[in-house]
Order: structure tokens, then C-alpha cells, then sequence
């Protein structure tokens, strides 16, 4: 039999990383963890991702794979017990279709984008941030704990980092985004996720997050 | 028997990858185009979210975002896959089918939509990218291997557009000396007969194509 090995190139705070690491813990598959410094990229990422030059790299049995998404699509296929994506086409296509949804509208352009911003770039990022997540609050309502229902699965891992990256976003941005009055559903299914056991301990510490966060809004403002 | 219906507008390219995998699979499906500048209540029912063409309805059922259709078309329908078997072969043609609407796609549209300096400063980063996807046609006929698949479909509005844009700008991106693979690409991939029949009329894309690149240069305030 084959012999499964799994390594995993990250960063510490990638949320992109974190997703990863969640889908290989829920389905039981060990793997070799090796800490990136994406500021003094390896020789080894970019030889791993010349096409990003990013992470998370994924690599099994010298299989390499990069892109999150794609990651989760792949260790879902290649390994059956605990699935992440449902087995319904339609449903599939949802879960893949919010997903993109929020990594563009909530990750990405969204809430980092708010926290930066001052003035009327803050209160345009936050107004198409909150219409984003809406739309997302839309989504949990009468499902149950997860976006999937009872059990964790893909949508899950794709949104979990705003259960606990976007209240220090808020803290260190002095921004409000997500009031739980506003998005109960919402609030709720961030202490599901962040209770969850794949999840719980596997979080980075939340004040080496802040002090990250404080160190890239002062670089990063707009 | 399914009714299926294809929200699109005759020239996007996204629109056109969701027309390719209907037709290689056989599947009947009735078009409805849209025009983007006056859309359709009923689009803007279908795909409250976006507003955006393509989108599939299956009885009933409404999806959008190409590459979520395109998925979903080869959850359903099984005839002619158009990704492979093997997981890790699954995933590399994922991410070259993101990578192409991430990266390559907006890189030779900013070379598309640029003069001057600025696109000076496009060409080498949508060159960079082409020679990415280069190297993953060797050994190749199609990304799909011998037959088409996700990546050749997603990738073959260049096969479509690439001669439009060197009409206009008088650029071409895919020299043939520089992308042998790229080039050989294009033209095996326009002889397929499925592609051949839903190719775009060459003339009435210029006329567009050119208007908006017009646009965009005429939008540009000058530095």
C-alpha cells in the first residue's frame, strides 16, 4: 500500500492555510506541517509555486498542489470518510458558489479592506461588506449549526476564518462589521465553528494576531 | 425529460464555456440572450447576487458563476467528462482553469484596454502568464490530453479573441516562435467541430471589441 505522505506549506495567520489544515484534521490524514516566512519566501515555495508564489502548498506523495479551494476540492476526492462538499449537484454548486461569493465580497475587497480604509473608502468597504454578509446570514438561517446542516463541510471551512480573524480585524481597525444583533445567525454559527474540535485548537493565539494585524494596518492603510 | 436554459450574451467568453460543455455533452438547452445595458427582470430575478450573465436554470434549479456552472454540468450530466478521473489531474486542471480567470484572462485584458507606458508595462506580465500555461501543454494536443476538456474550455475565448485583439491593437501576444504549444493550441482547438459551429462571428467582434476598448482609452484621464 502506498504510503501517505502529507506536507503542508503555511503560514502561521494564512486563513487560506487554516482551511486546509481544518479539512486534513477532520478527515484524519497526518501531515508534516513546515512554517513559511511569506516575507522571505524558501527557495522551496517558489520552487513548489512558482505560478503564486504563495500559500498553502499541499504536497502529497510528491504531488504538488496549490490554491485553497482547489486543496479542499482535492482532499475531499482523495480521501472519502468525513465529506466536505455534499453529494447533491445543486447543493454542490451552492456550497461552491458562496464560497467564491465571500472569499470576494467579505475576504478579499471586503472587511480587511474596511478595516484599513478611512473616511469614504471606510464607509464604502463597509457597506458592501455588510450587504455581503446579508446575503450570507440569508444562508444560515434555518440550517441547522453549520451551512451544511449538523456537520461541518466546505462552506464551513472556506467562511471559518470570520469566526475568528474578523473580531481582531474589528479590534485592530476599530471598525464594527459583524453585530451579532444584526447577524444572529451568523453569530451563532461562529461559536459553533470556533468550538468545533478540528477548529479549537488549532488557532493561532489572539494576541500574536493582534500584534500582527496592528504591524499590517499601519503598512497596508488606505 | 430536462429543461434546461442558458442566460447569456452572444459574445462573453464565460458565457461561451458554458455553450461548449452543453453541446460536447449532448445536452438540449434553449438560450435566452440578455442584453447587459437593459437587463431582463428575469435575470435579475435569476441572479439577484451578480446580475450577470451566464446563468444555467435546470429545472428550475439556478446557478451562476462560469466555472460553479461548468461544475455542475459534469456533477450532472456524466456523458463526455470533461475533467479527469484521477483527483491530483482533477486539481491541476482546476487551478489552471483559476488561474486563467485570475490571473491570464485580466492580464491580456489590461493589455487589451491600455496605451502608452501602461501597456508597456501589461505586455510582460501577461506574457509571464502565458508562458506559465505553455509549459502545461507539453507533450499535450489539448490541456484535456487527447480530448477537450475544463482547461481547454475555459482558456479557448483566447483562441476566439487573440485574432480579434491583434486586429485592433496590432499586438500579438502569441507569437508563434515564442509559444509554439500556445499557437498549435489555438488552432486544434478551433477545429474541433463543437467549438467551429458556436464561434462568434470575427467581424461583429472587432466592431465591439474595438468600441470598447475606446471606451476604456477615452475614460483614461491624461497624466
Amino acid at each position: 500500500m502506498e504510503s501517505q505522505e502529507v506536507k503542508l506549506l503555511g503560514f502561521w495567520v494564512s486563513p487560506f492555510v487554516h482551511r486546509v489544515e481544518w479539512a486534513l484534521k477532520l478527515k484524519g490524514v497526518p501531515y508534516e506541517y513546515i512554517e513559511e516566512d511569506i516575507f522571505n519566501k524558501s527557495p522551496l515555495l517558489l520552487e513548489l509555486n512558482p505560478v503564486h508564489k504563495k500559500v498553502p502548498v499541499l504536497v502529497h506523495n510528491q504531488k504538488v498542489l496549490a490554491e485553497s479551494f482547489v486543496i479542499l476540492e482535492y482532499i475531499d476526492e482523495n480521501w472519502k470518510q468525513c465529506p466536505l462538499l455534499p453529494q447533491d449537484p445543486y447543493d454542490r454548486a451552492k456550497a461552491r458558489f458562496w464560497a467564491k461569493f465571500a472569499e470576494e465580497k467579505i475576504l478579499s475587497d471586503g472587511a480587511w479592506r474596511a478595516a484599513r480604509a478611512k473616511g469614504d473608502n471606510r464607509e464604502k468597504a463597509l457597506g458592501s461588506t455588510i450587504e455581503a454578509l446579508e446575503k450570507i446570514e440569508g444562508e444560515l438561517k434555518g440550517k441547522g449549526k453549520f451551512f451544511g446542516g449538523e456537520s461541518i463541510g466546505y462552506l464551513d471551512l472556506a467562511l471559518g476564518w470570520i469566526s475568528y480573524m474578523l473580531p481582531v480585524w474589528e479590534d485592530v481597525g476599530s471598525i464594527k462589521i459583524m453585530d451579532p444583533t444584526r447577524f444572529p445567525a451568523t453569530a451563532a454559527w461562529m461559536s459553533e465553528f470556533v468550538n468545533h474540535p478540528a477548529v479549537k485548537d488549532s488557532l493561532p493565539p489572539r494576541d500574536k494576531m493582534i500584534i500582527y494585524f496592528e504591524k499590517r494596518l499601519k503598512e497596508l492603510e488606505i | 425529460m430536462s429543461e434546461v436554459k442558458l442566460f447569456r450574451t452572444w459574445s462573453s467568453p464565460y458565457a461561451l464555456r458554458i455553450v461548449w460543455a452543453l453541446e460536447l455533452k449532448g445536452i438540449d438547452y434553449e438560450t435566452i440572450f440578455e442584453d447587459l445595458s437593459n437587463k431582463s427582470q428575469l435575470l435579475l430575478q435569476y441572479n439577484p447576487v451578480h446580475k450577470k450573465v451566464p446563468v444555467l436554470v435546470h429545472n428550475g434549479k439556478v446557478i451562476s458563476e462560469s466555472l460553479v456552472i461548468i461544475e455542475y454540468i459534469e456533477d450532472t450530466w456524466k456523458d463526455t467528462p470533461l475533467l479527469p478521473e484521477d483527483p491530483y489531474e482533477r486539481a491541476t486542471a482546476r487551478f489552471w482553469a483559476k488561474f486563467n480567470d485570475d490571473k491570464l484572462l485580466p492580464s491580456i485584458w489590461q493589455v487589451f484596454v491600455t496605451q502608452g507606458k501602461e501597456q508597456e508595462e501589461a505586455i510582460p506580465v501577461a506574457t509571464e502568464n502565458l508562458s506559465f500555461i505553455e509549459e502545461d501543454l507539453k507533450g499535450k494536443k489539448f490541456f484535456g490530453g487527447q480530448t477537450i476538456g475544463l482547461v481547454d474550455i475555459t482558456i479557448g475565448w483566447m483562441a476566439n479573441l487573440i485574432s480579434v485583439f491583434i486586429e485592433i491593437t496590432g499586438i500579438n501576444l502569441i507569437d508563434a516562435d515564442k509559444f509554439p504549444l500556445l499557437f498549435g493550441w489555438m488552432q486544434n482547438f478551433s477545429d474541433v467541430p463543437v467549438i467551429k459551429e458556436s464561434w462568434p462571428p470575427h467581424d461583429k467582434l472587432v466592431i465591439k471589441f474595438r468600441a470598447i476598448r475606446e471606451s476604456y482609452l477615452s475614460a483614461d484621464v491624461p497624466k
